[in-house]
């Protein structure tokens, strides 16, 4: 069972982003992409999703074997993938319980409603967690919200929606050291032998945090290195230009 | 909400879809003119002042002309002698479902009438055509001294009130369509609150046009004496025909000295209805008249619910949502006019605009410069659906004098694609997406509604979303 993302090339417009990317992620594992800005890092993340700006031109991502390709955003999203935005949407007027429990009903099968008390309770025990006050439930949807907030509410969406695969792309930016753990804390907690993750990040702060089992690098849309634990810590001490040198020196 | 992600609605969609044939006893023929005014006299009984007062409003209606040269040029479509006038089976209105000719009970209780009224209903009146089909008060609410009528019963049972307010607040010749309705008026509701009677739960009139080629010309005068309250809530449907239907009404609010009236509307005519309203209140010294309006369906309406506030410190509201789908033209908003000192009027008004729907907002603010303290706070914002729909605002205020102030924000928005993309990686469909969306952009002005009506209107709003994307 994993999350397999097979020979990927996709563009935005007339430019490719994704230049034949090739990457599983296991269930039960925690994998980290770093890379530097423009690397094709967030396109990864759309596009996996089904965002309509990308065109997909060559290779396949498979969920558990079956292809997202050909899927809506949506179907993609039932099938049990999940992204946590980098830049959460503000959606104004519906409140954070009301997105959830629509985003919840649309699991069940046609005719069957969600069980409300059941539901606030798990959502209330989920925000306790996550260090969010009660008075977030009638808040809109990132409306007005700090970085801090925004990153937050997307890792309760995470916890409520139990995907099997969960991308968190960025899910540091705009976070101070307080907001960090509390998020990082969120998602260890879901950690679980049937929950794969991937983590796209820029710092290897986070991954202090949120240990991974594999850090990838990502250099113009490729995967172009693999390692443990010590390849985070190594690009964060020496930068990028190491790894873009050894690739020049074997093209 | 949970009905926010389910596609099973379609149904409701029609609800108000159908009709049935019905044996018409009186029946004014098609066309206006004197006779035809004759003739709803004749059949009303109406006292001699009233007839002669229908007469005159004819002349005004013929005097007047169309108001293309600001209003829609569909306007224009309506014509005037293709139309039937007067549709009865009697003007007597019943006390019990029970004597309800079968077809109008039959149609009623498809529309869930009788049973909202056991439900949450101080009293109910239901208009078929021309004239109400049932009409009852519960008793609690009678022995206060609440009358609660039709127009032809209050003129005839109760016209030392009746004859003091009717045509005071609008006068005949405010528009052609006030004019119109002036001289063949018919059915409606009369209400009278006594000084300091507070009207628990609302109660509500319903209107139903069954017949094709048909115009509803319902009066509607409501009171409310010192120091009282009362809300009142409208509902209407028609069924679809090829023709098109024309409903103009008049309603006439007052409320004296420290009195309360809400008058909440949910419009859902089919799209083939011309709804032409004139709708305005009368507020003495710290009175206060709301207008909670909701138009969503009809082809194309004109109202602009408004309160004159004649007394110190009264205050006028207007809750306006408008929803365009396809084809249909909203053109609504409001109209307060300071007529004392230190009084506050607030205008929030939303409107959605679908597919190549157009929704118009216009408002005047008045306040004269000998005026002090006045307060005047008007709120539009318009969402568009797709490239093509349309909005429009045409704000006019005129706010003189010192001391009076005036606060006025309009935006459009649109819903963006990020943003759909957002709530369908959350697993709901682009349909629900766009309801959710929706739904939020009015959240705040539905919760204004009565809660049976609110859901009604979310309902409303996730039939007129689905479909309307891509």
């Amino acid at each position: 069972m994993s999350l397999e993302i097979k020979d990927l090339h996709a563009n935005i417009g007339d430019r490719e982003i994704l230049k034949g990317l090739n990457l599983t992620i296991p269930k039960g594992e925690v994998h980290a992409i770093m890379g530097k800005n423009g690397s094709g890092k967030s396109t990864l993340a759309k596009v996996m999703a089904g965002h309509p700006s990308y065109e997909v031109t060559g290779g396949d991502v498979l969920l558990d074997g079956s292809s997202l390709f050909g899927l809506e955003p949506d179907q993609r999203a039932r099938a049990g993938l999940f992204l946590a935005f980098q830049y959460p949407m503000e959606i104004p007027g519906v409140t954070i319980a009301n997105f959830i429990r629509a985003a919840l009903q649309a699991r069940l099968p046609e005719g069957e409603e969600l069980e409300a008390v059941e539901y606030y309770k798990n959502l209330y025990a989920q925000m306790d967690a996550l260090k969010m006050p009660r008075t977030f439930t009638s808040r809109s949807v990132n409306d007005g919200f700090s970085g801090g907030e925004k990153k937050r509410c997307e890792v309760l969406q995470l916890a409520m929606l139990k995907p099997a695969y969960a991308v968190l792309d960025e899910t540091d930016s705009g976070l101070d050291i307080d907001a960090l753990k509390i998020v990082a804390e969120g998602v260890n907690t879901l950690r679980s032998p049937d929950t794969g993750f991937l983590v796209i990040t820029h710092y290897q702060r986070l991954l202090n945090y949120i240990v991974p089992d594999v850090v990838h690098v990502m250099v113009d849309g490729r995967i172009v290195r693999s390692g443990g634990k010590d390849l985070a810590l190594k690009l964060e001490a020496e930068g990028y230009d190491w790894i873009e040198k050894e690739l020049l020196a074997t093209a | 909400m949970s009905t926010d992600t389910k596609p099973d609605i379609a149904i409701d969609r029609s609800v108000g879809d159908f009709s049935y044939d019905v044996n018409y006893e009186y029946d004014a023929g098609t066309g206006l003119s004197d006779k035809t005014i004759d003739y709803i006299a004749d059949v009303k009984n109406d006292p001699e002042w009233i007839r002669e007062f229908r007469h005159e409003a004819y002349r005004k209606f013929l005097e007047k002309p169309m108001p293309t040269n600001w209003a829609s040029k569909d306007l224009d479509n309506i014509i005037f002698n293709n139309i039937r006038y007067y549709l009865s089976q009697g003007t007597q209105p019943k006390r019990s479902w029970d004597d309800v000719p079968d077809e109008m009970k039959q149609t009623f209780e498809r529309l869930g009438i009788p049973e909202q009224e056991r439900k949450f209903l101080a009293g109910v009146e239901a208009q078929f055509d021309s004239e109400a089909a049932y009409s009852n008060i519960k008793a609690a609410v009678g022995e206060q001294g609440v009358i609660f009528v039709g127009s032809t019963e209050g003129l005839h049972k109760h016209p030392e009130i009746f004859r003091k307010w009717f045509g005071k607040v609008i006068p005949t010749g405010d528009n052609k369509f006030s004019a119109l309705n002036s001289a063949v008026f018919s059915g409606g509701s009369f209400i009278y609150v006594p000084p300091g009677v507070k009207v628990k739960h609302p109660l509500q009139a319903y209107f139903r046009i069954n017949a094709e080629s048909f115009g509803q010309f319902e009066r509607t005068l409501i009171i409310a004496d010192e120091g009282s309250e009362v809300m009142y809530m409208e509902g209407c449907t028609a069924p679809k025909f090829e023709t098109s239907t024309l409903h103009s009404a008049v309603v006439e609010l007052v409320a004296m000295k420290g009195a309360k009236i809400q008058y909440v509307t949910v419009q859902n005519w089919s799209p083939n209805v011309f709804n032409l309203v004139t709708k305005r209140g009368l507020a003495h010294e710290e009175a206060e008249i709301k207008w909670i309006d909701c138009n969503i369906g009809s082809r194309l309406t004109m109202k602009y619910p408004g309160v004159v506030m004649k007394g110190r410190k009264a205050r006028g509201e207007v809750i306006s949502i408008a929803l365009a789908s396809d084809g249909q033209h909203q053109d609504t908003g409001a109209k307060m006019i300071h007529a004392a000192d230190e009084t506050t009027s607030n205008i929030v008004s939303k409107s959605i605009s679908v597919g190549t729907g157009r929704a118009t907002y216009r408002g005047l603010v008045h306040v004269p410069k000998h005026l002090k303290g006045c307060k005047n706070n008007t709120e539009c914002d318009a969402l568009l659906i797709n490239s093509h729909s349309r909005t429009d605002t045409y704000p006019s205020i005129t706010v003189r004098g010192q001391g009076n102030s005036c606060q006025h924000e309009a935006s459009v928005s649109q819903i963006s694609e990020e943003q759909i993309f957002y709530m369908q990686q959350r697993g709901i469909s682009e349909g629900a997406a766009m309801s959710l969306a929706v739904n939020g952009f009015v959240n705040d002005l539905v919760q204004q509604f009565p809660m049976e009506y609110s859901v009604e209107l979310k309902r409303l709003i996730d039939l007129e979303m689905e479909g309307s994307v891509g």
